[in-house]
């Protein structure tokens, strides 16, 4: 009975600082502009189970994707051993969802065969962070602070399969011992009996409960300490895929600000039809946090940052200073600076600094090719060109700021139609004498 | 051999008589102005003519998609572009569009429908690889003698429009010896000019990316280096040139490949 009420009470715990950081979000996601309306339900299901439960972009590098992959997996499967072990807590029961039978011996056998995979895959992970030198978890937007985030959620979740694999050997040890019927299969955690044998029952039970309560204080903290970290990532990754930009990566989104203004200017005879905006004219493009969509927002509490952006985009390969993964670092960071304040004070709240410039520079949004290789590339579906054009957006259109070359390009565009400096009258001097030989 | 001067009907011209091509070809800015572009455009002309397709282009009548303005942020000037091509394009009731430049194709085929412009926007390459399958075109494999042949991906006809498979089908119909760089597909490299890049200086940085991709396609011992853009073609000819490569590896547009191929 004790033991119900302290889990009561660490459960209500967790959940109430749970609800309060989502609340915390949720209140900047309100603050956020509208991106694209939700629909489709049909291709989102597909491309979610394509890309998070297939994994598919991450197997663009197959070695450390497959591990990848195996977290995840472990991590769906696992989760059902987790909820088992809420509600045993709550109702001091034990091994609640053994009636589920058959169902229940596959999934207790493969979140058992995961805890070692995962571990296993984790081991490689924290290996490879610590003594080789890979390229793309470096970078100028990568601090001491991502890559202890990272080595601590690591060492968590290792700790995590530890603690499961530890309590499932116990619990096999200890029914085996006693005779008692034994519910689930434990493919792996069963060999640990040859180091159990050596203990007394009382002491297999006290293990157990150790475990049993390191797991599940484990996950608490663990759920509780990724939204302030880049591991938000494990609870963000799945809706992200989901609520992707269904657009081909080539197609820029229409400003529709921008589409009724035009239609005036061609043809103020339409000025009478198109309604005026009932709301104050808003910025053009992103200068801040509050110019974000909730997309460019939601990408950001998504990225993990992995890094494969910048490893492929062709600007940061050759030294310019564009890092993909910096553009949706720096936005994540500029809400989480701006956003208690517009949140207390509105959207109207100014502390003298802006994401452009005193996080992205201008320097780094004009070396985008836009080739779209760091969305491609993007496990989670971000897509960082759209945050760098709509930023390219706001220094044109509000403070008409443009390399030189571009205010030229703008210039020829308007008066001869075409980027460079020719007249229309020779657009065919191409089709002169051209002579096809005859079959 | 005999040779005949080919015209290349105008639009403008067609509607006068009340005729209604099959197709508008949109030449580009790059199609129309640039010195190297202009001979990809008038071999897909070429090819045009010699399949008897029914087209016509705008002529003097076209104007820049607003493309690079776009991209460089000026939606203002993109969308009065787009507005007026697009009223020029209803007005002639055009249906089908053929483009050779992957960053007209991808503008008018996805951004166009937002301000009104719904047409069939057909690459080039899609179109000519649909000739091939149905048996309109034919090619001989060994037209370009022993060529070996490596294909830089545009990053507007890749990863934007996902448009792989046409040109490696056109290009393995004419050379047995098609080999891909390293980074292919999905993964190709830029060539550093799109996003209107193409009109300015590179921001600072330790190598041009054009010298990057080049590189990378000399490394395949490649012969040929087919593109498939007005944009790659200036930064991969650039690059042969900055390397000195030049003479020995030749930088040609797969409708160039095409004509040469069919000796027309």
């Amino acid at each position: 009975m004790i033991k119900q009420i302290v889990f009561a009470v660490i459960l209500i715990a967790s959940i109430a600082f749970f609800s309060f950081t989502i609340r915390r979000l949720y209140h900047f996601f309100k603050l956020t502009r509208p991106a694209f309306p939700v629909r489709n339900f049909g291709r989102r299901f597909q491309i979610m189970f394509n890309v998070a439960f297939g994994q598919t972009k991450i197997f663009r590098h197959p070695f450390i994707g497959s591990a990848h992959a195996i977290v995840f997996w472990g991590f769906c499967i696992i989760l059902f051993g987790s909820v088992e072990m809420i509600i045993d807590g709550l109702f001091g029961t034990e091994r609640s969802l053994k009636f589920l039978g058959a169902f229940y011996n596959i999934f207790i056998a493969a979140g058992d065969v995961f805890a070692l995979l995962v571990g296993i895959s984790i081991l490689i992970f924290l290996f490879r962070r610590i003594f080789i030198p890979i390229r793309r978890f470096e970078g100028i937007e990568m601090k001491q602070k991502s890559h202890l985030d990272a080595n601590v959620a690591l060492s968590l979740i290792l700790l995590l399969m530890i603690s499961l694999l530890g309590m499932n050997g116990a619990y096999y040890d200890h029914a085996v011992r006693l005779g008692q019927p034994l519910f689930g299969v434990y493919p792996v955690s069963r060999h640990l009996n040859a180091i159990y044998q050596g203990y007394s029952i009382e002491s297999v039970h006290f293990i157990y409960e150790f475990f049993w309560w390191l797991h599940i204080l484990l996950i608490f903290i663990f759920a509780n300490i990724l939204p302030y970290s880049k591991h938000f990532h494990v609870f963000m990754s799945v809706p992200n895929v989901f609520l992707s930009r269904l657009d081909p990566l080539g197609k820029l989104t229409n400003m529709d600000s921008i589409t009724r203004e035009v239609k005036l200017m061609l043809d103020p005879a339409v000025a009478s039809t198109v309604a005026p905006a009932d709301t104050p004219p808003e910025r053009f493009g992103i200068k801040d946090a509050e110019d974000l969509s909730w997309k460019n927002y939601m990408d950001s509490l998504s990225c993990t940052e992995c890094g494969r952006c910048t490893s492929v985009c062709p600007a940061n390969i050759t030294g310019k200073r564009l890092s993909p993964r910096k553009i949706i670092m720096d936005a994540r960071a500029r809400m989480k600076e701006k956003g208690p304040r517009m949140v207390k004070e509105g959207t109207s709240y100014d502390d003298k600094k802006s994401l452009l410039r005193d996080y992205i520079s201008e320097e780094e949004l004009w070396a985008c090719t836009t080739c779209n290789a760091c969305a491609k590339e993007c496990p989670v579906n971000i897509n960082h060109p759209s945050i760098i054009v709509d930023m390219r957006r706001y220094l044109v259109m509000e403070e008409a700021s443009a390399p030189g070359e571009l205010k030229s390009v703008f210039n020829n565009i308007e008066n001869n139609g075409a980027p460079w400096q020719f007249s229309s009258e020779d657009r065919m001097n191409w089709a002169k004498d051209i002579e096809i030989r005859i079959h | 051999m005999e040779h005949k001067k080919i015209e290349i009907p105008i639009l403008a011209d067609l509607a006068s008589r009340g005729e209604h091509p099959e197709y508008l070809f949109w030449v580009g800015c790059a199609g129309a102005f640039d010195d190297r572009y202009k001979k990809v455009t008038r071999s897909f002309a070429m090819i045009l003519s010699y399949l008897k397709v029914n087209y016509a282009v705008l002529g003097k009548e076209e104007s820049c998609t607003g493309d690079p303005a776009r991209r460089a942020g000026n939606e203002m000037l993109y969308q009065m572009q787009a507005m007026q091509n697009i009223e020029r394009l209803n007005s002639y009731g055009v249906k089908k569009i053929l483009t050779i430049c992957p960053h007209c194709f991808n503008i008018l085929k996805n951004e166009y429908p937002d301000l009104g412009g719904h047409y069939e926007v057909i690459n080039y390459l899609q179109f000519l690889d649909q000739c091939l399958y149905e048996g309109k075109l034919k090619l001989d494999i060994g037209g370009l003698g022993n060529a070996v042949i490596t294909y830089h991906d545009p990053c507007y006809l890749g990863r934007a429009n996902d448009i792989y498979f046409e040109p490696r089908s056109i290009l393995k119909k004419l050379t047995h010896r098609f080999v891909e760089m390293e980074r292919n597909h999905s993964f190709a490299l830029c060539c550093g000019a799109g996003g209107a890049q193409m009109f300015k200086e590179a921001e600072k940085g330790d190598k041009e990316i054009f010298i990057e991709r080049t590189e990378e396609a000399i490394r395949t011992d490649a012969t040929i280096i087919a593109t498939a853009c007005p944009f790659c073609m200036t930064m991969i000819t650039d690059g042969l040139k900055y390397k000195n490569r030049e003479e020995e590896i030749k930088n040609y547009d797969i409708a160039e490949l095409i004509v040469q191929s069919l000796n027309l």
